[in-house]
């Protein structure tokens, strides 16, 4: 069980002059509770480009690693502010450093380091200036934290913009993904540089045991086949390999068909509860459904799909809404070219679930993987791989076939409600009339038609829904036939 | 003629509201008790398509057939217009206990005090006919109205049975422009005449003239203007001097199918009014303009068009058109292929039309 987490954010404009126009510097404060960083690792951590190793594979927010320090060399470059961190890590101290990257070198420079008391406190805290145009991105910074807490109920999260808004988004459970463990990596997703970073670092004395202890799901069979395939000896030292032999190994991991599939420990997905947790909480919709895909795998790596479909509620606006993460990080830009929304717009016939074109509808789609396939360089899109589209059908299908089966049971709860107003309109009206013509005194008694009306209408309303649960069944029989062959 | 069938006019207009004042009565008891017992209460109705008409050979008319609908409070689809009929049967026993009258546009206004809303006139005119349908009576039977544009004129006296009438006599010959057949009218006792017969004319300008010429006294008739296709009231009306009074009726009406099939309905009722009895005059003659008076008396004429020729094809399919006169006349129509109207005499000068037509028509009608 791992630390909940609690996220503070808050830019403040380092200009007092408020008038003064964008783009301008601010000062950007971003602090967790996390374990903290060792001391020894800070100067490494936020003032070398490139630290850290990522070639071990698990699903992580970022690649390389280079969000943070990327961050704090763009803030040096536009505003020549040195970074403050501050780092305790349970020690009843926190450490406090102010230090520059050299970026010739590529190397920290501490310009001055101080222990300051923080007494039962864990956590990490990163204060740096940059230039930025808080008008303009306003509205996305907002999007992208309101977004963050859909993916993240169990973390409390407060956001101060530079206009001295507080945004709180509060958590809404306290169950946490299961962390992901790291993974080998898969043959088919090795290229040659990674191979040869392996060979360097490589202990065994033959190619076979090189093969079985550095790659993902390879045991002696598959690698003695391998090789056999490959046309390398097995006994071979993994250190001896020429250049031409890695290209040539390299080029057999791909080719050959012979390997298992990855599979989907390294991966942390949300889960239908959280997932639904965030959902309910930021979107408050009246309906959710919520569709995990089993893991499947592209050009050797594992990923997993979860998709929640939201219908109604006060903030969804009406249409349909999508909304995009990748390993839980919100992906806001650049919709229109992502795989979800081909899915989406072209993929998913509407009128078959019988969502109208005005009716709120968001969807929620994350695909969690060692590697997501972005698009581009700016990570903002996911290419249209033929597996992820499968599955992202598959979980939008499934997640749309449930929000059908609400929709017509609230249409035909609507339906009893309508068709009961209408006789309880008319029946007394009836009755009025009919007093009056027969020279009558008192009303007839109609309210004994009405409950047995009431009754009838009720069975007809249970008669609904069976025949659309059956028609779902046979519909995901089908899907789940293409599914079973995907991993046959 | 004097006093003729007095005593059976005399119960006519309160025995007609006490009949429907019973018929409701039963209605709405029958419904009060089904809905006690905790049965869904409904009405049965004649079905009024056109599939269930039948030409009834002895009544000489249309009337509807054995099928029939039931519109039930149990369903759904049928509750609107379930209520409607109970609205209205309620909201006629009110009219004839005060003793108001109403028009079809007052019975759709009407419903919104009551919060039974038609959503247009064609609803309340249709729940109007079935009501008619339910207990074959006409609608004037409820004390509603067509708008009155057809007119009498002539020596007959009649009481009032209005209120604030009632006991009040008045000679239709009083006023020359003649009386507008509406529900006073209707509902009055036809006292005395010293008519012999009654000349129904289709155009108001024809009636005008026919007074203007004296045509009252010159062959002791009663005029009425049918203002083309007669309402029902003066149908009524037709009705009651021939029965009441025993006094035969002739038609006279433009030289066209038109005219011809205006003449039929009052002789045999119209597909409309199918679920009614009590409308038609069997004995009545249709005296012309015919189709060989056309050629007979060298009218001038124009030819028919295509919307008369499909009338004609239509009408020649009707029983009712398939002998005598009725039939004969189709033909030449068909065969002249023109048509003309009663004004066409003018070309005689403006008295030939009473001075020569009209007795000729009036002899030759003693062989139809």
């Amino acid at each position: 069980m791992g630390v909940l987490p609690e996220v503070f954010v808050r830019i403040t404009p380092m200009d007092p002059d408020k008038g003064r126009p964008d783009p301008k510097p601010y000062i950007l404060k971003v602090q967790d509770n996390g374990p903290g960083v060792d001391p020894k690792y800070v100067p490494q951590a936020f003032g070398r480009v490139f630290f850290g190793s990522k070639f071990k594979l698990k699903q992580a927010r970022g690649m390389f690693g280079m969000g943070g320090t990327m961050s704090i060399l763009y803030g040096q470059i536009t505003t020549n502010r040195p970074v403050k961190v501050v780092s305790a890590t349970g020690e009843g101290k926190a450490y406090k450093f102010e230090m520059r990257i050299d970026i010739r070198n590529n190397t920290p420079v501490i310009m001055s380091k101080e222990t300051i008391p923080a007494e039962g406190v864990t956590g990490t805290s990163i204060e740096l200036a940059l230039q930025g145009d808080f008008f303009r991105a306003s509205s996305k910074i907002q999007e992208y934290f309101k977004q963050t807490a859909v993916v993240t109920p169990y973390a409390n999260i407060v956001l101060i913009d530079a206009l001295g808004r507080q945004f709180f988004y509060e958590r809404a459970t306290n169950a946490m993904p299961a962390p992901p463990k790291v993974t080998k990596p898969h043959p088919y997703g090795t290229d040659v540089e990674a191979l040869r970073r392996l060979l360097q670092d490589a202990k065994e004395d033959t190619l076979s045991k090189f093969m079985c202890k550095n790659f993902h799901r390879l045991g002696d069979n598959i690698t003695r086949r391998f090789l056999e395939f490959a046309g390398l000896k097995e006994e071979l030292n993994p250190k001896s390999l020429t250049n031409r032999q890695i290209v040539s190994l390299v080029d057999a991991l791909h080719r050959y068909d012979g390997f298992l599939k990855p599979d989907a420990s390294c991966l942390s997905p949300l889960g239908k509860e959280i997932l639904e947790a965030g959902i309910k909480k930021e979107l408050q919709p009246e309906f959710v459904a919520t569709s995990i895909r089993p893991p499947s795998a592209y050009s050797g790596f594992p990923f997993v799909v979860e998709v929640s479909v939201a219908y109604g509620g006060k903030v969804l606006p009406s249409g349909i809404t999508l909304y995009r993460f990748a390993n839980r990080i919100p992906l806001l830009y650049d919709e229109g070219s992502d795989i979800s929304w081909k899915v989406v717009g072209q993929d998913i016939d509407w009128k078959h679930y019988n969502v109208r074109p005005e009716a709120p509808v968001g969807i929620i789609t994350h695909v969690c993987s060692t590697k997501i396939p972005y698009k581009t360089v700016g990570k903002e899109y996911l290419a249209d791989r033929p597996e992820l589209e499968r599955e992202l059908k598959n979980a939008v299908r499934d997640a749309l076939r449930r929000l059908k089966i609400y929709l017509s049971r609230k249409g035909s709860i609507a339906m009893v409600q309508r068709k009961m107003g209408i006789y309880e309109k008319y029946f007394p009206l009836i009755a009025r009339f009919v007093t009056d013509l027969a020279d009558e005194k008192e009303l007839p008694n109609y309210q004994g038609l009405l409950r047995k009306k009431g009754e009838v209408v009720e069975k007809e309303k249970v008669e609904v829904v069976p025949s659309v649960v059956k028609k779902k069944e046979k519909v995901s029989e089908a899907e789940r036939q293409t599914t079973f062959e995907e991993f046959g | 003629m004097k006093l003729k069938g007095k005593q059976h006019s005399r119960s006519l207009a309160s025995s007609r509201k006490e009949d429907v004042q019973k018929l409701l009565k039963e209605l709405g008891q029958s419904i009060y008790r089904k809905m006690n017992e905790g049965v869904f209460p409904d009405v049965v109705i004649p079905r009024r398509s056109v599939r269930n008409m039948v030409y009834d050979e002895v009544l000489k008319q249309y009337v509807l057939g054995e099928s029939s609908v039931t519109r039930s409070s149990q369903n759904i689809k049928h509750i609107r217009p379930f209520t409607h009929l109970v609205w209205l049967a309620f909201f006629v026993d009110k009219l004839l206990e005060n003793g108001k009258t109403s028009t079809l546009r007052d019975v759709y206004y009407s419903a919104q005090a009551y919060n039974v809303e038609f959503k247009d006139q064609p609803e309340s005119d249709d729940i109007i006919t079935d009501l008619e349908a339910r207990f074959s009576r006409p609608r004037e039977n409820f004390s509603i109205y067509p708008e009155e544009r057809s007119a009498i004129f002539g020596d007959v006296t009649i009481e009032y049975t209005v209120p604030g009438y009632e006991g009040k006599k008045l000679n239709l010959a009083s006023h020359p422009d003649g009386y507008l057949i509406g529900p006073s009218l209707s509902t009055a006792e036809l006292v005395e005449t010293s008519a012999e017969m009654v000349i129904a004319v289709e155009k108001g300008g024809l009636f005008t003239r026919f007074v203007e010429e004296k045509v009252h006294d010159k062959y002791k008739a009663i005029i009425i203007d049918t203002a083309g296709q007669p309402p029902r009231s003066t149908r009524f009306m037709l009705k009651r001097l021939n029965r009441e009074l025993g006094l035969p009726v002739y038609i006279l009406t433009d030289g066209d199918v038109y005219g011809e099939h205006i003449a039929m309905v009052i002789v045999s009722g119209s597909a409309n009014a199918a679920h009614l009895r009590d409308l038609t005059v069997p004995s009545g003659k249709w005296i012309g303009v015919w189709g060989s008076d056309i050629v007979r008396y060298k009218l001038p004429s124009i030819p028919l068009t295509d919307h008369d020729f499909k009338r004609l094809h239509e009408l020649k399919k009707d029983p009712r058109y398939r002998k005598g006169i009725w039939r004969k006349e189709l033909d030449v129509f068909l065969k002249i292929k023109r048509k003309s109207e009663l004004e066409a005499f003018a070309k005689y000068g403006l008295t030939a039309i009473v001075d020569k037509y009209l007795p000729e028509k009036l002899e030759a009608a003693k062989s139809l």
